[in-house]
């Protein structure tokens, strides 16, 4: 049924219009939304990044191939990736368990709303609540510490790439809770009772019935988490200052440091982030085809 | 002279910009400053004649003078009582760039700002675009070299010099030298204020570290590579040091400017004890402020009157109660004029008579080689 057809106007010769012109009141503005925030700007990064003192020039863009920043993509791709996956693994767990029925009745409300909150504590306050529990001086640390245990001693450090995927997973994991429920809450009841009649072991069911239906969520659920960390910039700058380089902290030395001033390395940069983001869509989409070829 | 934490941070933010431009200084031979030589008047502090052009003037306009920065609060206050010319203040947030676009853009109109307060690479800017007229205030011999235009077309007013801010709640011996950060009591203690590829007093301390481990202005190096040893000791705790874990003690010891180090000392005295250390044994590493007049400035008695007042003993001793060291700091030292009291407030005087500033090129040179080694040799 499309939406046009839903209603049916009293005039027939309105028929035409009345898929128009409602669709246009809800869509135009949200077309307008898109085309000043994000066309608009990612075109005067296009523009910016090809920018040069005397007309167009590649070499910003070019920068991007050099040594530091091929490094701080590295590390940014490695730690988005890493931190999605943790996110992914134990959010969705998580999530499964807190569901099971038999699960006490508040337990899925409390872990829900805390969620909310986790998931949306990010940037400085969450660097800083990692730096006093588990940083070099951190009540953890020094806890542990005289009880015997020297976790910097044995080659744990907040301030490495370890260390930020497990700052990372605390707004990681709960995000993925809350993408995932929904999700989990379509797999029905009867399609597992149907399996098992059918002699599935649970085993069976997970890989013929429950993933294959997760799937396409449990992708589109990943590729939130990784674009989450992507552009993560506060936290990891107040946990590192930067000794490990990544893409968003790089772009802010160069366009609101206070050291040097580079607005086009900013934008090449920035573009870099853009043509990630949409490969790693296009890998998204593609898979999504081939995986959620059957539920169509 | 900095209150409020978000505040703050964006005013800390915006003057270290400035100070890091700070370079330029060493290139003191501005062209601009030679075109107009004649034209500076040397005046009294309490010449009669300025005192009654600048009245009937009627007014000055001052801008990006935070109030509870440099105790420009006071400053402004003390003008206004000892010569009774109200002082209009705009935008007291500005940037050095902002000011400058002020002078080019409110030419000609009665808004315009009079005076400028800006760091060393927009002085040379704006000396170099014209927008200045030279002017040597009385005390003007007194003004270190390194710190003005020759031709007086700017000139330094207050400056800084790096330091260790120490929280003596948790670090028990205090360190006295760049040397003695790498002792082991220090494990996980030695914080910047973040990346010196984009926070202006982390590219301070790398410098200043530079200049004690056998480096030049000309050559950081040294000093990346006191911190790549430093990180490699488990010491450089690589967390971005606020004021407010100065305090709590998660980066006891942060390298930073000496006058954010001696507020917050203020700040926290009689909860946590903050001590400002300028490190031994070494050059140490400094950025100031310039003055300057605008060539179109709608007042220029009251400006010329406020530049003798800002220079004089009495105006140079405000900037030193906000902490920021006044540039005649050392002559007033030599002359007993500062009080024992405030002495007594502050890190020893030695240091500050010799102060290296970076120049424009040197600024330029060290940017290139911290942002091609910083991350690749500092590892935690």
């Amino acid at each position: 049924m499309t939406p046009g057809g839903a209603r049916i106007p009293s005039r027939p010769g309105l028929l035409s219009r009345a898929g128009g012109v409602p669709s246009l009141i809800f869509v135009g503005p949200f077309l307008l939304y898109v085309t000043a925030f994000l066309i608009l700007p990612a075109g005067m990064l296009l523009l910016e990044a090809f920018a040069g003192k005397n007309g167009p020039t590649l070499s910003y863009v070019a920068g991007l191939g050099t040594g530091p920043t091929l490094v701080a993509f590295r590390n940014s791709l490695v730690l988005s990736a890493l931190s999605a996956l943790v996110g992914l693994v134990a959010g969705g767990l998580g999530a499964y368990f807190v569901m099971r029925p038999g699960m006490p009745r508040g337990l899925r409300s409390l872990v829900t709303s805390f969620s909310a909150v986790a998931a949306n504590f990010a940037g400085v306050p969450l660097a800083f609540a990692f730096i006093a529990t588990l940083g070099s001086l951190g009540m953890i640390t020094t806890w542990l510490k005289s009880a015997g245990i020297d976790l910097y001693g044995m080659g744990f450090s907040l301030y490495s790439l370890p260390g930020l995927v497990l700052v990372y997973a605390y707004f990681q994991i709960p995000l993925m809770i809350i993408v995932i429920t929904p999700a989990l809450e379509a797999l029905r009841r009867e399609w597992r009772e149907a399996a098992e009649n059918l002699g599935a072991s649970s085993w069976d069911y997970w890989r013929l019935v429950g993933l294959p239906i997760l799937l396409p969520g449990l992708l589109s659920a990943y590729i939130l988490l990784f674009g989450n960390a992507f552009s993560a910039y506060a936290t990891p700058y107040a946990l590192t200052s930067g000794i490990i380089a990544l893409v968003p902290v790089e772009i802010s030395n160069v366009l609101s440091g206070n050291v040097m001033l580079s607005p086009q390395t900013g934008a090449a940069l920035a573009l870099g982030m853009i043509v990630v983001m949409v490969v790693v869509m296009g890998l998204y989409a593609a898979l999504l085809r081939r995986v959620g070829r059957w539920t169509r | 002279m900095t209150d409020h934490g978000v505040r703050r941070a964006a005013r800390a933010g915006r003057r270290e910009m400035l100070k890091l431009g700070a370079g330029v200084l060493g290139a003191a031979l501005v062209p601009g400053a030679l075109l107009l030589p004649g034209i500076a008047r040397a005046a009294g502090a309490t010449d009669a004649a300025l005192i009654k052009a600048a009245k009937a003037e009627g007014r000055l306009n001052v801008i990006a003078l935070p109030p509870d920065w440099a105790n420009y609060g006071a400053i402004i206050d003390t003008f206004q009582k000892k010569y009774g010319i109200p002082i209009s203040s705009a935008a007291p947030d500005d940037s050095s760039a902002q000011e400058l676009q002020s002078i080019r853009s409110l030419k000609r109109q009665s808004r315009g700002p009079d005076v400028v307060d800006v760091g060393p690479a927009f002085a040379l800017i704006g000396a170099n675009e014209g927008l200045f007229v030279p002017y040597k205030v009385a005390t003007w011999d007194s003004i270190p070299a390194t710190m003005k235009d020759p031709g007086g077309l700017w000139y330094g007013d207050y400056f800084g010099l790096m330091s260790f801010g120490i929280n003596r709640s948790v670090v028990k011996t205090a360190p006295q030298s760049w040397a003695d950060l790498k002792k082991p009591d220090y494990k996980g203690m030695v914080a910047l204020n973040g990346s010196p590829l984009g926070a202006g007093a982390a590219f301070g301390a790398v410098m200043a570290a530079s200049l004690a481990s056998g480096g030049s202005l000309d050559d950081i190096g040294p000093g990346i590579t006191f911190f790549a040893e430093l990180a490699k000791l488990g010491n450089f705790n690589p967390s971005a040091a606020t004021s407010a874990s100065l305090v709590s003690g998660q980066t006891p010891i942060v390298i930073n400017w000496d006058y954010l180090n001696l507020a917050q000392a203020k700040k926290s005295k009689g909860m946590t004890p903050i001590d400002t250390v300028i490190p031994a044994h070494s050059k140490p590493y400094g950025a100031f402020y310039c003055q300057a007049i605008s060539k179109f400035a709608p007042h220029p008695q009251a400006a010329r009157l406020w530049q003798e007042f800002l220079y004089s003993d009495e105006g140079q001793l405000l900037f030193l109660e906000g902490f920021a060291h006044p540039a005649r700091f050392s002559d007033m030292v030599k002359r007993g004029v500062v009080s024992a009291a405030l002495m007594a407030e502050l890190p020893p005087a030695g240091p500050y008579a010799a102060a290296a500033f970076a120049d424009n090129d040197q600024t330029k040179k060290a940017q290139q080689a911290l942002a091609a080694d910083w991350t690749k040799t500092v590892k935690a």
